[in-house]
């Protein structure tokens, strides 16, 4: 298939080694950062989960690479140039409370909104725009859905049409704030296929998550954070009894099943461990 | 062959006047942007800005009846210094949106009083600018208008998608790097025009009634964007000419008559959807 993707990285030019870099960040409103102390770089084509308790920043670091808050230390670099100098790059899957369900717009209409920056300013979609839609309501098996008003969809497949409007963006880097909380398994793992299938095409998709378990079977990295970084990198290597119970506080219990050790963490309830 | 001998009197008559014809063509302009620009006007919970803009400009008008300017020009400035004003002031006073909206109007429609108070002798025109007169439009009223619409509808056109995106979901216009501040003072702009255009047809004190008023109607009855800026100007265009008819026969005042067609047709339509058990979508 001949993605868009391909054809910007002209044949002969190394690509990058990394997609997204992040130095010595520090972002947040007035003289208090939000988050601080951030550094890490990642390679093209991984999956990366972003954990840590509520509040410990991941909503707020991801709009600080998407330069939606004040930056107040450090940089972000997308394909080593300045991120906020390529936003059209960068795919954005905000948390589901943030979409106004009762505005008159279509499924397809949403979607067609990721399509935005390449069609420019006055000019109306083209055929190309409208088959990239369906292309991307099919990924993700809406498409007998598309001519629905976007609030008469349930919350998963609300999920999954703002998910189809990152791709049609078609960006290099995807950052998901919590895509699979509140949906049903079902739609879980479509989702996670999607995002799967977008990693081996070389895509960089950055997740953030509550469920541990699902990150230590399904991604490439993990990052930890607890309003600084607490620790970043596979998740064998991170996944350790100090690393979580410093990410997560008291908020986190580990349960020994047989040899295997599972994770639960809860915000919603405190409880000391088992 | 009596019936419709007689209707189409009905209709015809007024039109052998040139005062009807002009204010048939002006307030079927007025009505055709200010339905474009109140469906984003609704869907973005801009009607007390439209009502506290519509309000400004009346210290404009004053001083450039004062000075024997153009009331249009007078309007214009006053009303586009205010949107830009009241952006400008709730970012940096630490004030809300609406709190900056209420001081910036009152003390601009208080200066307006104030100076219409220190002209001496006849301000019966002025009074036509607080609650309309579409039948006093004249041909040099209706090339302003016809203007300053084509200027805004050209502008809504230009910029339809991105209206639209920053409506829905003004964040994810930001992560794409859309000039977001920009566009929201160009919103207010448009919403300023189109005031300064209306304001001779239904007056400073209603003209918020055809801002919102046709668009909420559409909004009931469709669930699609461009749907529901088509329906607005329909509903719009049938408000004025039917207020228009009604006070042509029952020498009421025009503004009003215009308005309350309109009220009407939105109660109509709120009607309608709760008889065929839609639930009301909350906005």
């Amino acid at each position: 298939m001949n993605r868009p993707a391909a054809r910007r990285s002209p044949p002969g030019k190394p690509s990058w080694e990394y997609c997204l870099e992040v130095r010595d960040l520090a972002a947040g409103y007035g003289d208090k950062p939000a988050i601080q102390g951030i550094a890490f770089a990642i390679r093209p084509g991984q999956m990366v989960g972003v954990i840590g308790p509520n509040g410990a920043g991941k909503t707020t670091l991801f709009k600080a690479i998407l330069g939606l808050i004040p930056i107040l230390r450090g940089r972000v670099l997308l394909h080593e140039t300045d991120a906020r100098r390529q936003r059209a790059m960068m795919g954005y899957l905000p948390q589901l409370d943030d979409i106004q369900r009762a505005f008159p717009v279509s499924v397809s209409d949403v979607v067609m909104m990721g399509r935005y920056p390449r069609i420019g300013w006055c000019r109306p979609p083209r055929s190309a725009d409208r088959a990239s839609v369906r292309e991307a309501l099919d990924r993700v098996n809406l498409l007998e859905h598309g001519d629905r008003q976007i609030g008469r969809l349930s919350g998963g497949q609300l999920q999954r049409a703002l998910l189809a409007r990152v791709l049609a963006q078609d960006p290099h880097l995807l950052l998901l704030d919590e895509p699979v909380s509140g949906v049903d398994p079902t739609t879980q793992h479509s989702i996670f296929a999607v995002l799967e299938k977008l990693r081996d095409e070389g895509k960089t998709v950055v997740v953030a998550t509550h469920d541990l378990n699902c990150v230590v079977e399904r991604f490439d990295q993990v990052l930890c954070l607890s309003g600084h970084l607490v620790a970043f990198g596979p998740p064998a290597e991170v996944f350790r009894e100090e690393i979580l119970e410093a990410t997560y506080g008291s908020h986190l219990m580990i349960v020994k099943v047989g040899d295997r050790r599972v994770v639960v963490a809860d915000e919603h309830r405190s409880h000391s461990r088992a | 062959m009596e019936t419709p001998r007689t209707m189409i009197d009905l209709l015809a008559t007024p039109l052998q006047y040139g005062f009807m014809q002009r204010a048939l063509l002006g307030g079927v302009l007025v009505a055709a942007v200010c339905a474009i620009v109140g469906t984003y006007v609704v869907l973005r919970g801009l009607a007390f800005i439209g009502d506290a803009l519509a309000h400004a400009a009346f210290p404009g008008v004053v001083i450039a009846y004062m000075l024997k300017a153009n009331i249009y020009l007078g309007a214009a400035i006053s009303t586009v210094a205010t949107a830009l004003g009241i952006a400008y002031v709730s970012r940096r006073a630490r004030t809300s949106y609406d709190t900056t909206i209420g001081i910036l109007f009152a003390g601009a429609f208080a200066l307006g009083i104030l100076l219409m108070s220190r002209i001496r002798g006849y301000t019966a025109d002025l009074f036509g600018f607080l609650f309309g007169n579409v039948l006093g439009i004249s041909n040099a009223d209706l090339a302003v208008a016809g203007i300053l619409t084509a200027i805004v509808v050209l502008a809504v056109a230009a910029c339809y998608k991105e209206l639209l995106l920053l409506a829905f979901d003004p964040t994810l216009a930001e992560a794409m790097g859309y000039p977001v501040q920009a566009l929201n003072y160009l919103l207010l702009v448009l919403v300023a025009l189109t005031i300064v255009i209306s304001i001779q047809a239904v007056g400073i004190v209603l003209v918020v009634a055809l801002l919102v008023t046709p668009s909420a109607t559409a909004y009931l009855l469709t669930e699609r964007f461009f749907r529901m800026m088509a329906l607005g100007v329909l509903f719009s265009v049938l408000a004025v000419v039917v207020g228009l008819y009604l006070s042509f026969y029952l020498n009421v005042a025009s503004g009003a008559a215009v308005v309350l067609v309109s009220t009407s047709v939105f109660f109509g339509a709120l009607g309608c959807r709760r008889l065929a058990g839609q639930r009301t979508p909350p906005l």
